[in-house]
């Protein structure tokens, strides 16, 4: 018990360090704001009169849930540039000699990094809405819809986490950990219909975690039926936690500087 | 978690015994053996890859040793690591300091992981800052401080549980000379409080003002330790430098030399350059220059100065070190 409230308390002193610095760094939340935005524009104005999806009658309802589950995702690569940088500049080898919990460190940056990916979810709503997206199923379909994202965005914060932790510089950890980010979201049903793609792609896009969360979301933000999506979207985002948190205990207690 | 309060009766504040840690074939730690008593300042004196920060990484709990026993007042490194935790303070080679925080900010996060009480954490930040000289720039991000500036915080970071031990990893390695001297004042200070300090330098200088006990590490072993007077005295106060042209004349030259100078000369690898502890400033220059002028060698140059890090190295060991880095 005692132990749970000391990595409360330091994952929060941890979450706080990088929390206070989000108003002071502006910049950095406008520019982490205007690429969903655009993501959003291009896809809605520029794809949207071309693409024809069966049993939508419009594809910004389709498309807006794809957008924002591939923001929240794309914002958990902060969370391995983040601790990159940590080690690179010698902050973690100061943390782990303070008598403090070793899973802190990282916890208390996944949260942060959470508060912020939530801050740009919001302005991509207001967006939405204005564009003309409508959520059509009820409020609580909605915030369903909105944890099951959120929480696999934070899932994938762990594995930026390993990233952040394995590579030996703040570049590197910024190319690895978008470079696999593309694939993920756009071998999904988060633009298209998989139905569409080649035979040797469809499977991979369907078994693809990304999609399960995309169609779970999807179907609760329209109102429609949501099946079991939600439940192996669930799934795999709590495995993806257990697995991840483990591999990044275990870096972390090994990492060092230079 | 274990909230270890021993009352510790070790006299000692640090402990190495036998340490040996591997990275892959290179033995960085080849059976350490260190003993600080509280309230000392030692240093740990040896060129880039010797096992300075290999060390400190072991006693601060970064790494763990493959042999040995390491001890911090007397409480196990391994065995219970937290404990050791609460008792020290540790400034890295890099100023690891969160530059987009302010000094101030800086101060209460690593007291709260220290669990301190807040109102504690705002007490002692106050007077860490105005003791290391940060009170105008206490509410200013860090990121436009200089690196003098940072190194003081990083310190000051490391003595806000007011820690048994302060670790100081080359502390002014990246200083200008300015900074460094500031610096200086700074661990001296530290000194005279009664911390118990260990520090690790490349530089002999450096060392010799701070430390009251220097140990000299290289490859992975602790080759000398003395006061810097003793050690000093080991390899002489002012050195004679001589290069001859060809290093046929190295016994020649050597034969010469020896009458002339107040210990032992040694040669370098090449033979052609000598070195020797002399009583200074008794116009032995012109002596040595026409004493091998006499004997027939080819003298190129010779030199008196103040004894080099690479001086207590060639007397040590016979070899020059591989510092990159100038002493002075």
């Amino acid at each position: 018990m005692n132990r749970l409230r000391w990595l409360l308390h330091d994952s929060w002193v941890e979450a706080e360090r990088h929390l206070r610095i989000i108003p002071r760094n502006v910049e950095l939340l406008i520019f982490a704001s205007i690429q969903p935005i655009m993501f959003l524009a291009i896809f809605v104005y520029v794809f949207g009169g071309s693409i024809v999806i069966p049993g939508f009658d419009n594809y910004d309802q389709f498309l807006m849930p794809g957008i924002f589950a591939q923001t929240l995702v794309f914002g958990s690569a902060f969370t391995g540039i983040g601790l990159a940088d940590d080690l690179q500049k010698g902050l973690v080898d100061r943390l782990r000699s303070l008598p403090m919990s070793r899973s802190a460190v990282i916890v208390g940056r996944t949260i942060s990094d959470l508060v912020r990916n939530l801050f740009t979810f919001v302005v991509m709503i207001v967006v939405a809405l204005a564009i003309g997206f409508r959520f059509t199923g009820g409020a609580v379909d909605a915030i369903t819809a909105t944890a099951l994202l959120v929480l696999f965005s934070y899932a994938l914060s762990w594995v930026q986490a390993v990233i952040g932790l394995s590579v030996s510089s703040v570049e590197a950890a910024n190319s690895a950990g978008f470079i696999w980010m593309f694939p993920l979201t756009f071998v999904s049903s988060a633009f298209v219909d998989p139905s569409n793609m080649p035979g040797w792609l469809r499977p991979v896009a369907d078994a693809n975690p990304f999609t399960l969360v995309t169609n779970s979301a999807r179907a609760l933000y329209n109102g429609n039926p949501v099946g079991n999506d939600a439940w192996w979207a669930l799934a795999w985002s709590v495995g993806i936690i257990v697995v991840f948190s483990t591999m990044a205990a275990r870096r972390f207690s090994r990492s060092t500087a230079g | 978690m274990p909230g270890h309060t021993l009352t510790v009766n070790s006299p000692l504040a640090v402990e190495m015994n036998g340490i040996v840690k591997t990275f892959g074939d290179t033995r960085a730690l080849d059976g350490v053996d260190l003993a600080v008593p509280r309230g000392a300042v030692y240093g740990l004196l040896g060129p880039n890859g010797a096992g300075k920060t290999t060390s400190v990484r072991v006693l601060t709990t970064l790494l763990r040793p493959d042999a040995g026993t390491a001890r911090i007042d007397g409480i196990d490194v391994v065995a219970d690591p937290h404990a050791v935790r609460q008792r020290i303070g540790l400034t890295g080679q890099y100023a690891a300091v969160e530059e987009r925080l302010t000094a101030r900010e800086n101060l209460g996060f690593v007291g709260r992981l220290f669990h301190l009480p807040r109102a504690r954490v705002a007490a002692r930040a106050d007077e860490l800052l105005e003791r290391f000289d940060l009170t105008d720039a206490a509410d200013r991000v860090v990121k436009g401080f200089s690196g003098g500036m940072r190194r003081r915080l990083d310190i000051a970071m490391s003595l806000i549980a007011e820690p048994s031990v302060l670790f100081l990893d080359e502390p002014t390695t990246g200083l200008d000379p300015r900074s460094r001297l500031g610096m200086w004042d700074v661990i001296e200070e530290l000194a005279a409080d009664g911390t118990t300090v260990l520090l690790t330098t490349q530089y002999l200088e450096e060392a010799d003002r701070l430390a009251e006990q220097i140990v000299v590490i290289d490859h992975g072993r602790v080759i000398a330790e003395g006061s810097p007077d003793e050690l000093k005295q080991r390899i002489g106060g002012a050195r004679l430098s001589v290069r001859i042209a060809r290093p046929e004349n190295q016994e020649r030259a050597m034969s010469t030399l020896t009458p002339l100078c107040a210990g032992e000369v040694v040669s370098d690898d090449a033979r052609t350059g000598f070195s020797a502890p002399i009583i200074a400033g008794d116009g032995v220059v012109p002596g040595v220059i026409r004493a091998l002028d006499d004997a027939g060698v080819d003298v190129l140059d010779v030199e008196v100065r103040r004894p080099s890090l690479d001086d207590v190295f060639l007397v040590l060991t016979g070899r020059t070190t591989d510092a990159e880095e100038d002493a002075s």
